[in-house]
């Protein structure tokens, strides 16, 4: 069975959303290919809130191997671990 | 009269951890993490309940900085009020509110119930070990193992040796340590040991900049992060170890030491009046949201 509800988003979507995320919690602005972490000066403990933002933003869930810093150092490879997640929840039904 | 245990295999320990707070479910992530068993005992139940929920989201925090080892299975755990479980424990850890009082009672309750060669661990901040192991029958099996807050990402804890603290205590604790990926330092006892006896002073000079208008907290902790080097902030790190259990040590070493650098300034015990514990209730002097409040 499969849930209307969430209407696919695009890669470029899905960016600009988590871009207005960070500039709501750091009040500075971002860009898709900045490494949070090291360039950035974000806390290693703020990537945690980003896993549960992007689970309850997209519905996905984000577990095992998928679950290391790597995958959260930059917009775009967040974005890209989403549309996967979701590209999988999909085909599985 | 029964006999001392052989110690336990690496791959045997079972762990009874006592406070389901800030530190008991912080200890009961790290063991988990690396595949030992833990029955994590409080005397609130909702205390349990919280931690549980504490728990699996340090455990995922973990494996995210890649603070777990890879492709072990995590231990399992159970939660309890009753103090049962320390019978079978190979080690016990101490993990109760910074209370003289509250801590000696229930070292003594469980001195009378875990077998010879049990290891005891207390993790207390402050209090010197060995007016703890005074309550013990065996007064040589405690010794204080002070876990730092993370303790599931901290990977360095500082070892205080009591003068009765016996050998064997010290090698169950050393493979103990070594299944959980920790380095220690072995430190001898007295108020506060190393860490708290010179951070915890330090912590409440910051508040008292802060009560005098000095700088804002932020200002403080911006400074001593860009300035000094310091990875955390004081003041962001008092929020972390919980103002609450910060102004109960300092009072410990206040008693102790007679220091008037330790006596909790009046911007603490506000904070602590109001009910703005720092990180675990969302707000201290700074706020936090509610993932950061289950790290
Ligand atoms: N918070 C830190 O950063 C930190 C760091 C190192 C050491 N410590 C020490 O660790 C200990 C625990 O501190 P915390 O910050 O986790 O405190 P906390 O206030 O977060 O939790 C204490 C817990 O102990 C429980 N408790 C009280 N009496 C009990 C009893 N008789 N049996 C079982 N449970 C009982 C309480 O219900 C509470 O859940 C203290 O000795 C503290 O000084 C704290």
């Amino acid at each position: 069975m499969t849930t209307p509800a969430q209407t696919p988003q695009s890669r470029g979507e899905i960016e600009a959303g988590l871009i207005a995320f960070l500039e709501g919690r750091t009040r500075v602005s971002w860009d898709e290919d900045v490494d949070l972490f090291a360039t950035g000066g974000l806390s290693s403990m703020f990537a945690m809130e980003l896993v549960v933002h992007l689970e309850q933003t997209y519905g996905v869930s984000i577990r095992g191997g998928d679950l290391k810093l790597d995958n959260f150092r930059t917009v775009r490879t967040m974005a890209g671990l989403v549309r996967r997640l979701k590209t999988d929840k999909d085909t599985d039904g | 009269m029964p006999t001392e245990a052989a110690p336990p295999r690496s791959d045997e320990h079972r762990i009874t951890v006592l406070g389901a707070g800030t530190m008991g479910a912080g200890i009961t992530s790290l063991a988990l993490g690396h595949g030992v068993p833990v029955t994590l005992v409080d005397v609130d139940q909702a205390a349990l309940d919280r931690a549980r929920a504490r728990i699996d989201h340090q455990k995922r925090v973990a494996q995210l900085m890649g603070a777990v080892p890879e492709g072990a299975a995590p231990g399992e755990l159970s939660t309890t009020t009753s103090l049962d479980s320390t019978a079978d424990a190979t080690v016990v850890v101490e993990a109760v509110t910074e209370q003289y009082d509250l801590k000696s009672v229930l070292l003594t309750e469980v001195g009378a119930r875990t077998k010879p060669g049990t290891v005891l661990i207390t993790n207390t901040s402050s209090i010197p070990v060995d007016d703890l192991a005074g309550y013990l029958a065996r007064p040589g099996e405690l010794v204080g193992t002070h876990f730092m807050n993370p303790p599931y990402l901290i990977r360095t804890v500082e070892v205080v040796q009591g003068p009765r603290t016996s050998q064997h205590v010290l090698d169950v604790l050393d493979d103990l340590l070594r299944t959980l990926r920790r380095e220690s330092v072995v430190v001898s006892d007295a108020p506060g040991f190393v860490t708290s006896r010179l951070l915890h002073p330090m912590i409440n000079d910051a508040a008292r900049v802060v009560q005098e208008g000095t700088a804002s907290a932020e200002d403080v902790d911006v400074l001593m992060v860009g300035c000094l080097g310091h990875r955390t902030g004081p003041l962001r790190t008092a929020d972390m170890i919980g103002l609450d259990n910060l102004v109960d040590s300092l009072w410990v070493l206040h008693e102790r030491t007679g220091d008037e650098r330790c006596r909790p300034c009046d911007l603490l015990l506000k904070k602590v009046e109001a009910g703005d514990h720092g990180r675990k209730s969302g707000r201290g002097f700074f706020t936090y949201e509610r993932t950061e409040q289950l790290s």
